[in-house]
């Protein structure tokens, strides 16, 4: 029996059908990102999961629980929000008793919860701050601290980082998965970065248009994408335009160059057909003595240093193909318009089925 | 979720009689003067009414003048405060607010004693004398609304940078004030401007101490005397006012369509 | 090292002067009138500190003008902040259709600066002994309103009629604030389990309170002061406190001019009163403000 349950989840707005048939089970103690586009419903489930809207048909269950006649404040579920959304009217301590207060808790167990929440996330020392008075980190790490305190069954995450800045919403994601394997909380993360949600997620469901395009752990979705939307959300790809030569020996032709994929094409495509392969950019390289059974030949038409790798484009045919090589100080990077041979295993080469 | 939308609903219904039966009420009563019928008898009467044209029109020019000079005080000191006494602030907004604390009936009675005719600078000594004491003490009531008004158009544009930027290009002070902080603050003069409009034609205590022919004590004048002109005159002022909101309302929808930072 | 001195001097002087203008206006015809009067009312006629004057306004009659006027402005602030509250509530988070909220807010423009006669005019219209609703009231339902005790010149009558632009100016300041109510803090109450009731004691009325109490504070100020609508509701009938400094001022109805100072000084000192209480309640409230 699963924790977290929703079932034929659809959610509408007047004529605008916001989520579409959406299924999944989510186990205790789990971590799953939501990730996708804005609009692509992801926010509207977590809200129908914490209670502010109401599925137009479909069912929430939470620990064997019906949650559809629950109100929000009957729920027992926390939830962190973009915007922090702190009382301003209450210093970092208050904003975290909130939640026992309202359950009844008594004052010296209130004190004792919300050192104990404000230590975990080392905020002791801020405890009379007014929200006004912190960074969008601090107040956003009192806001973790002000959805845990009262134990929620589920925790909600909405975009949580998007208002931080780079650096501070790295190490706060750190720290939120440190904290939510500590308590192994059930937890719902809603993000529309993708590296954001690889780097802390137990699973991952890419939303398009209402519907989960994939839903699978992050090295999946990464390395195996289901759709053409999926690969081109997560992560660069390259999108390769290819035409079938013979779909019994994978021969395919990109360019005026011949190569043979791994995949079998011949339940899917016949003689003429044009296929839409994906190609990741760390998955080639021109290095001299480079390793892989498949090799394409093309003039590099840019060469950009990026730090740690160098990426490249090269002209195959009418495709552009891009990779990434890791910065050696040995390696010069290739010059434009010089002529490189680009070597990669024949099974990094994915067909996108549309 | 439906009873917050009843309770909305009630709270509308009940401000709508409150504020539109009294004006309802009084349209009607303009309309009774001619027994047994409805009429614009009354509009007819006061319209003819010589005091009735001749304080109109002295109120307007009364506001016209208040408008210019309170423009002339107000934008270069609001200017000048942002870009050279930023510390004065506090200061000069504190003075503006002034005219709210302290009742009207108490700033007019202090202009009768230091202004009479017997003192330094006898305002009150002529006509002429007391009419701009008149005007000064609307430009008192109309402060705290006008100062806001332009302050508040200011902050939208950057003070400092336009004023370098001029001077980098040669531009003298009036210059500078006339041809780029002016027309930039047009929204936010013309909106202080429609209500010291509407202030200056309705004030009745201070052109009353004052002994001036101004709208405000004929109204009052009438109201005493009269039975059906009165409502009809109300009619009248709330048009004016209303017609003064209006104005105010198209200046600042027009204002915000305007590419400036919000 | 000198000329620069020099050219620094120069600059603040310049500096100065740009307001010298502004600050000649505030003192000749704010600051100078004010402390005239102020002044004035510790002495007598003959120029000497004295506190007769002070002492002089602890008569029954002119305290009983204080206390009128102090009722009637309480009763119209505050009956004008709940019910202005109200409609400010329906119209930013009642679900209404947007063009109530807009022909609210301009129809409260114009009301709020619909005062003084005008608008006595309008009330004696409606409810004066032959107004239409005292009419209807009588014809329609057989009550009979100034049988009952109601009279338009009353303490009830003028607290209705200044509510008239009270409420409006209510509407006008708080619906900003209302707007400034986030979205996020309501749905975070709510999640960590607040019912509505909790939501609006323990979030939204602490985050509103200074504005709310602040925007009552300026209404009090506003009705205490105005003399138009009552005078011409009234003539010098209604002892209010600006009604009989205007008495004061036409005729020396009191036989003192220094006792006129010291009524005068009163009124400053309530509404500076309300005024500081207003400043301590901000200062309290900046608190968690930026």
């Amino acid at each position: 029996m699963s924790f977290l349950e929703l079932a034929g989840i659809q959610k509408s707005f007047g004529p605008v059908q916001v989520v579409k048939d959406f299924d999944m089970t989510i186990e205790k103690g789990e971590f799953v990102s939501f990730l996708g586009p804005s609009g692509c419903g992801k926010t509207t489930i977590l809200r129908m999961i914490a209670g502010f809207e109401t599925p137009s048909a479909g069912t929430v269950v939470i620990n064997g629980r019906n949650q559809n006649e629950l109100k929000p404040n009957q729920r027992n579920i926390g939830m962190v929000f973009q915007a922090y959304a702190l009382f301003p009217n209450m210093t970092v301590h208050d904003n975290v008793a909130f939640g026992l207060k309202i359950a009844g808790m008594e004052k010296s167990a209130v004190d004792a919860r919300v050192k104990e929440m404000l230590g975990l996330i080392h905020l002791d020392h801020l405890a009379d701050r007014y929200p006004y008075q912190m960074s969008g980190g601090q107040q956003q790490r009192v806001a973790l601290a002000r959805a845990l305190a009262p134990k929620p069954q589920v925790l909600l995450l909405d975009e949580p980082l998007s208002a931080l800045d780079a650096k501070i919403r790295v190490s706060l994601r750190e720290e939120i998965r440190m904290i939510q394997q500590q308590l192994g909380i059930t937890t719902v993360f809603v993000t529309h970065d993708q590296e954001e949600a690889l780097s802390i997620s137990d699973r991952i469901v890419v939303m398009n248009g209402g519907r989960a395009d994939q839903i699978g752990t992050p090295f999946d979705i990464y390395n195996k994408p289901a759709t053409r939307f999926v690969a081109s959300f997560v992560g660069t790809l390259n999108l390769i335009e290819a035409k079938v030569v013979d779909p019994a020996t994978n021969r395919i032709i990109i360019g005026d160059q011949e190569i043979t994929l791994r995949e079998p094409l011949g339940s899917i495509a016949k003689a003429g057909d044009k296929v839409s392969l994906a190609l990741r950019p760390e998955a080639g390289s021109i290095a001299e003595g480079a390793k892989g059974d498949t090799a394409l030949t093309g003039a590099v038409i840019s060469s950009n240093f990026l730090g740690s790798v160098i990426r490249t484009r090269m002209k195959v045919g009418d495709a552009v193909i891009s990779f990434d090589m890791f910065n050696a100080p040995g390696l010069m990077p290739p010059a434009v318009s010089e002529i490189a041979t680009l070597r990669f295993t024949a099974s990094d080469l994915l067909i996108i089925r549309e | 979720m439906k009873t917050q939308k009843i309770g909305a609903w009630l709270a509308i219904f009940f401000g709508a009689s409150y504020f539109i039966v009294p004006l309802i009420a009084t349209f009607e009563f303009s309309l009774r003067m001619r027994r047994g019928e409805y009429s614009f008898d009354a509009y007819r009467s006061v319209f003819s009414d010589v005091q009735f044209r001749e304080s109109f029109s002295y109120s307007i020019v009364m506001a016209i003048l208040t408008i210019i000079f309170g423009v002339l005080l107000v934008v270069p000191t609001a200017y000048w405060v942002r870009l050279r006494l930023p510390q004065m602030r506090p200061v000069v907004e504190f003075i503006t607010l002034m005219p709210l604390v302290i009742p009207a009936i108490v700033i007019v009675f202090g202009y009768l004693r230091i202004y009479n005719s017997s003192s330094y600078i006898p305002f009150t000594g002529s006509a002429r004398g007391t009419d701009a004491l008149l005007m000064f003490s609307f430009m008192t009531l109309s402060l705290p609304y006008m100062y806001r008004s332009v302050d508040t158009a200011m902050r939208t544009i950057d003070v400092g940078t336009l004023t370098e930027a001029a001077q980098s290009l040669g531009a003298s002070w009036p210059t500078i004030m006339f041809k780029c902080i002016f027309p930039n603050v047009m929204s936010g003069v013309l909106s202080g401007a429609f209500i010291t409009f509407a202030i200056v034609i309705g004030e009745f205590t201070m052109p009353s101490l004052l002994n001036r022919p101004a709208f405000g004590p004929y109204l009052q004048l009438i109201g005493a005397n009269r039975a059906y002109e009165p409502p009809a005159l109300a009619v009248i002022a709330f048009a004016i006012t209303w017609g003064c909101m209006v104005l105010l309302q198209l200046v600042s929808r027009f204002s915000k369509s305007a590419p400036s930072k919000p | 090292m000198s000329a620069n001195r020099a050219i620094d001097l120069k600059k603040t002087a310049i500096d100065w002067l740009g307001i010298t203008p502004f600050l000649l206006f505030a003192v000749m015809f704010l600051i100078a009138p004010t402390l005239y009067l102020v002044t004035g009312a510790f002495l007598n006629p003959a120029g000497e500190f004295t506190f007769e004057n002070i002492g002089g306004l602890f008569t029954d009659k002119i305290l009983a003008s204080y206390w009128i006027s102090i009722k009637i402005s309480l009763a119209s602030s505050i009956g004008g902040a709940l019910i202005g509250f109200w409609l400010a509530w329906a119209v930013v988070l009642g679900g209404l259709p947007s063009w109530i909220r807009s022909s609210l807010l301009t129809f409260s423009g114009v009301a709020s600066n619909f005062a003084g006669v005008p608008l006595a005019f309008a009330f004696l219209a409606t409810l004066g002994r032959t107004g239409l609703v005292t009419m209807l009231l009588r014809d329609w339902f057989g009550i009979n309103l100034y049988a009952s005790g109601f009279n338009l010149l009353s303490f009830i009558g003028l607290t209705l009629t200044y509510m008239y632009f009270q409420i409006p100016l209510m509407v006008l300041i708080i619906t900003p604030a209302l707007d400034g109510l986030k979205k996020e803090w309501r749905e975070a109450a709510e999640i960590l389990g607040a019912t509505n009731t909790q939501y609006w004691t323990k979030v939204a009325l602490p985050i509103l309170f200074p504005s709310i109490l602040g925007t009552t504070l300026l209404l009090f100020a506003n009705a205490f002061g105005a003399i138009a609508t009552a005078y011409s509701l009234t003539g010098s009938t209604f002892n209010i406190v600006p009604i009989q400094l205007y008495a004061q001022i036409r005729g020396d109805v009191l036989h003192n001019p220094n006792l006129g100072y010291a009524l005068a000084l009163g009124m400053i000192v309530i509404t500076g009163i309300s005024n500081l209480i207003y400043i301590w309640l901000r200062m309290r409230a900046e608190r968690w403000q930026k």
